[in-house]
């Protein structure tokens, strides 16, 4: 229907022994929207570095327009007709809307920089492509979701005829991924080309024309996206076919393991969390939903003992944990996933086998608390117990001496989730357990929390993934404001009402005081 | 003595100015992500090399013009070193502030076959601007000083004024604030950060220059004696606010104005001298904690 916009031709690329593209082929067509889809490391960054410019390819051809181009940086590519919306916003959050859109290509008039041309510019685009963002805003103010709009004008205002957004929906809440799809599929009608990075199989089906997929550093399927259905992408993406776990709901929870009551946390002044109380009982998995930054995190510290409460109880197995520290509620039974787990969940620069071990130093058989051995380790037995999780977690790695840092999201994952389940403690919570893990990691950490449950595990899940909130949690708590603004069982868990609870615009669907 | 009087006025301005010069320095810095804390050596070299400058030409304003320009060209150690080769700025800083001081006493001696204070005679100092005299306000305010105190409040004026509504000050501005988003829009982040701490540099140059050439007529050995340090608290107490610079100085030079008060009272040098560190000290611990929350706050 229409000619390419850009093409990459044979693209190869490697980093030392590692191949991150190989031969890949990909077309772009003026006026679509083509989604390029492929697990963490199948190399789906690196060509859209290859095609903005930030890497140069070892072979092949990138066309721009029909034009062969070598691009020595994203100046090249920008000049060329390309935007990028990078992942992590590169914005200046000091200043308005209008300075950060026209950093770098400032109107001037008489040598000094217009506002009132950039502010008008601003507005221009706001209304031609739907965006509904204020030039005066300062940036460092607005949600997620208006500073994409911001990333997305900066494109525009270079004149960009490609943009490339790279896993735009990682920070949104549904409702504005609703709206972002809204402005892309304009802009595409306007005649731009738009290129969507992602690993989201229902977006795909949601918003492309046509999707690229890619595994191992190869494309492994060219689709148009009208005729193609999840699981064919799921098979290419994967080599396999990947069986969806869920929970069934079987089963009647037990005791009360944790007790959240009346937790308020107030940081520097700021109320963060506010009045929240909830209960999880073994053998359940309690959600919680929510955009981060809406108190998820404060809850969580609070519970664990890295974050101070202002006031409310937290019971553990019945015990009143406020005056214990980190460890004595560890040893009551706490095991943490933490969300940021390259800073949180493990220490980057010691081996598979130290990390695995953490936490498990004190007590036998690799520590011991008292005797001659106390305060030493017995490696002996750290090797053998980090043989044994990296066989049964299947963690890829050279061996229980290579450094965790070095291992890929998925398998350092591993390391994390196998060093805290093996505590076999009452409480398990999971912040974001699947964040930047694989489709194959994500079923099997799925497997194992429900296999948790199971076993008379409770788990707080807290999660921006909708979808793995239905798929495991028993109920849905949704966080905004600080606040818990609704709950939702089981059958009760839609798309739609977690969505508008999210956006905090959704109906108060949570009984007065019913912790649960 | 009366309470207030244009006297006062004059020596508050005059002890602000060689710490606004270097303030503004590091406010510069700052502003592309520079933390500068080689004001304090960069201001003592000025002063030698103005001092130095006056005395083999035999004209102060040959003097300045030297102190500017090798200011300039011993902050290029700090410039290339923490922009180009991105070495830690502190590091490179600490060890330019324990080279000037070495340098200028060694030098000092090595020139001049003096130790401790140089003041030949006939040594060139800055002269005031004496016609400003029989004008009320203006005359007793700045007939005895030189042009470099009026000139460091413009500058500083203008130098918020500049970042504010000029493109190179957006830019200027957008550096510090996120250097990888300045650079992907295709501002040359290395250049602009070594060219703006050269800048510094000379404005270091003309701090030392108004402290050995117009406060005093005089090289006296470490005669910064931590007004550079001063500066880098001053930098820090304004936070994002370059405009705000001078006023953070001009009570840095009330205290030390005061302290001059206190001595001509009987109190004891020792006690007067330590008053404006003293009460910077105070003024930084003070608003750290009355501000630094709400900033913090909304900083997350």
């Amino acid at each position: 229907m229409t000619d390419a916009a850009a093409e990459l031709r044979g693209i190869s690329k490697r980093f030392d022994a590692v191949v991150a593209n190989d031969g890949v082929d990909l077309v772009l067509r003026r006026g679509t929207i083509h989604a390029v889809m492929g697990e963490n490391g199948a190399g789906k960054s690196t060509l859209m570095s290859i095609l903005f410019g930030l890497l140069r390819p070892d072979s092949g051809q990138i066309l721009v327009g029909g034009v062969e181009r070598h691009f020595r940086g994203p100046l090249d590519a920008i000049a060329a007709g390309l935007g990028m919306v990078h992942q992590h916003f590169r914005l200046f959050d000091s200043m308005t809307v209008a300075e950060n859109v026209v950093y770098g290509a400032e109107p001037r008039r008489r040598g000094r920089l217009d506002r009132t041309a950039a502010a008008e510019r601003v507005r221009e685009l706001s209304d031609r492509y739907g965006l509904d963002t204020d030039p005066d805003s300062v940036v460092g103010t607005l949600s997620a979701g208006a500073r994409q709009r911001v990333e997305i004008l900066k494109a525009l205002h270079r004149d960009a005829e490609i943009l490339i957004l790279d896993e735009p929906t990682a920070v949104l809440t549904p409702v504005e991924v609703d709206s972002l799809f809204a402005v892309l599929r304009r802009a595409a009608d306007e005649g731009a080309t738009v290129v969507l990075v992602t690993h989201k199989i229902h977006e795909v089906l949601a918003i492309s024309d046509e999707v690229t997929v890619l595994r191992d550093a190869r494309v492994t399927g060219r689709f148009r996206t009208a005729e193609a259905t999840g699981s064919a992408l799921v098979q290419s993406m994967t080599g396999r076919e990947v069986t969806e776990v869920a929970n069934a709901g079987t089963g009647e929870p037990g005791d009360e393991a944790l007790q959240v009551t009346g937790l308020t946390v107030v940081d520097r002044g700021v109320h963060r969390v506010r009045d929240v109380s909830f209960t999880v009982r073994r053998g359940e998995i309690v959600g919680v939903a929510g955009v981060s930054g809406n108190g998820q995190r404060e809850v969580v510290a609070a519970i664990l003992g890295t974050g101070s409460a202002e006031s409310g109880e937290i019971r553990l197995l019945g015990r009143d944990v406020a005056s214990l520290d980190v460890r004595r509620r560890r040893a009551i039974g706490l095991a943490v996933v933490p969300e940021d787990r390259r800073g949180e969940g493990m220490a980057v620069t010691m081996t598979t086998a130290e990390n695995l071990a953490l936490g498990h130093h004190r007590t036998a058989p690799i520590g011991a608390s008292r005797g001659w051995r106390r305060g030493w380790l017995s490696l002996r037995a750290q090797r053998d117990m980090a043989r044994r999780l990296i066989a049964d977690y299947d963690v890829r790695t050279s061996g229980e001496r290579q450094p965790v840092g070095a291992l890929s999201g998925g398998n350092a994952q591993k390391v994390v989730i196998a060093r805290e389940l093996s505590h076999r403690a009452p409480v398990l919570i999971a912040e974001q357990p699947t964040q930047g893990v694989d489709i194959g990691a994500i079923e099997s950490i799925h497997q194992r929390l429900l296999d948790y449950r199971r076993d008379g595990g409770a788990v707080l899940l807290v999660s921006h993934e909708i979808a793995e909130l239905q798929a495991l949690a028993d109920r849905v708590l949704v966080m905004f404001a600080g606040r818990i603004v609704a709950e939702y069982s089981r059958a009760d868990a839609t798309t739609a009402r977690i969505g508008a609870a999210m956006a905090g615009t959704g109906e108060s669907s949570r009984s007065e005081g019913g912790a649960s | 003595m009366h309470v207030f009087e244009w006297g006062f006025v004059a020596a508050v301005l005059l002890a602000a100015t060689p710490v606004l010069y270097a303030a503004l320095a590091g406010a510069l810095s700052a502003q592309v992500g520079v933390f500068n804390i080689a004001l304090e050596g960069q201001m003592l070299w000025g002063a030698f090399a103005a001092v130095a400058g006056s005395y083999y030409t035999g004209s102060a304003w040959a003097g300045i013009g030297i102190a500017v320009l090798s200011s300039a060209i011993f902050s290029v150690v700090l410039a290339v070193g923490a922009a180009r080769f991105r070495a830690d700025p502190i590091i490179i800083a600490i060890g330019t502030n324990l080279l000037a001081l070495g340098l200028t006493g060694f030098l000092m001696r090595v020139l001049f076959d003096v130790s401790g204070t140089f003041s030949p005679r006939g040594l060139q100092g800055l002269p005031a601007m004496s016609f400003l005299r029989d004008i009320p306000v203006l005359g007793p305010v700045f007939g005895g000083q030189t042009v470099l105190v009026p000139l460091a409040f413009v500058l500083c004026i203008a130098a918020g004024l500049w970042l504010r509504s000029s493109v190179g000050g957006l830019r200027l501005r957008g550096i510090g604030e996120h250097a990888a988003a300045a650079a992907s829009l295709g501002v040359n982040v290395a250049r602009t950060q070594t060219w703006t701490t050269i800048v510094g540099g000379a404005l270091c140059g003309l701090a030392g220059a108004q402290l050995a050439l117009g406060n005093v007529t005089v090289f006296t050995e470490n005669m910064t004696a931590g007004r550079g340090w001063i500066a880098v608290a001053a930098v820090m107490l304004v936070g994002n606010r370059p405009l705000w610079v001078p006023i953070a100085c001009l009570g840095f030079g009330a205290a030390e104005a005061f302290g001059f008060r206190l001595q001509g009272l009987g109190a004891p040098q020792q006690l007067t001298d330590a008053a404006p560190y003293a009460i910077t000290l105070l003024v930084l611990v003070a608003t750290r904690i009355r501000f630094g929350a709400a900033r913090r706050a909304l900083s997350s």
